[in-house]
């Protein structure tokens, strides 16, 4: 099956775009973005907390059954736009890449169907190449299981 | 063969990626490619040395001339390398499409 997620990431740029179409209305889309349970499904990290508002701030979490942290990031939030926009920068905790900030443009397209636009930019060429290779890298740290996991089921 | 370049190398330098547009559209000459660009034939040739150790260009002799084709297949290495990124990513979001339809229906 063709993936429905483009992404563009140009050689020698510190930055990328994720691009997406989904079979769902502008307000389902969005609200994946905002409600913490949904999140928790979509991410498969616990939510600690999620502030969807201007100033607001979120805390992920993924420990696994004998309590290890596998994952822990954290962001705040700038722009909240219901059912448009959020500009918020993102964290992995304990991992050498940096912050980045991610800007999400929230489009529809009919009344049953909507895109996502997300711009994310890294500090450096070299971290966000680093990101970029993170699905290839092996045993690096905690994200890094939960990518693979994510792998592991794609094969 | 001398020095090994990888594929990323050789598409870092924007000259370089001009040279493979220009070849992508038609096969061509190494004078008819120098001639598209300001930079000196002998830099032109260094860039397009590099296209050819990696790949990238194809030569073929056709009469006195030797013409540089473009190789696609190779070009497909710099796109497999992304791919388990945009897999990751089209995981999460035919997750999230999932979830939302649940829960659209069990409203």
């Amino acid at each position: 099956m063709e993936q429905k997620t483009k992404i563009n990431a140009e050689e020698g740029k510190q930055e990328l775009v994720i691009t997406r179409e989904f079979d769902l209305p502008l307000e389902l889309l969005f609200k994946a973005h905002v409600e913490p349970d949904i999140v928790e499904q979509v991410m498969g990290t616990k939510v600690l907390k999620l502030e969807s508002k201007k100033h607001g701030s979120y805390q992920y979490k993924t420990t696994d059954a004998q309590g290890n942290v596998l994952f822990q990031a954290n962001g705040v939030i700038h722009e909240f736009t219901p059912n448009r926009k959020i500009t918020r920068t993102f964290e992995m905790e304990n991992a050498p890449f940096g912050v980045q900030l991610e800007i999400y443009e929230f489009e529809q397209l009919t009344d049953s169907t909507s895109k996502l636009h997300m711009h994310v930019i890294y500090e450096s060429v070299a971290l966000r190449d680093q990101v970029l290779k993170l699905p290839f890298a092996q045993g690096l740290n905690m994200a890094h299981n939960r990518i693979q996991e994510i792998g592991n089921k794609l094969k | 063969m001398k020095t090994r370049r990888d594929i990323f190398q050789a598409i870092a330098d924007p000259t370089r990626r001009a040279i493979l547009s220009l070849v992508a559209l038609q096969a061509l000459t190494p004078g008819a490619i120098a001639d598209s660009f300001d930079s000196s034939r002998q830099t032109i040739s260094k860039h397009i040395q590099i296209l050819t150790e990696c790949q990238l260009l194809k030569q073929e002799e056709s009469g006195r001339e030797i013409y540089y084709h473009f190789n696609p297949n190779k070009m497909k290495e710099i796109a497999e390398w992304l791919a388990p990124f945009a897999k990751m990513w089209d995981d999460r979001f035919n997750k999230l499409e999932n979830i939302m339809k649940k829960y659209k229906s069990k409203k």
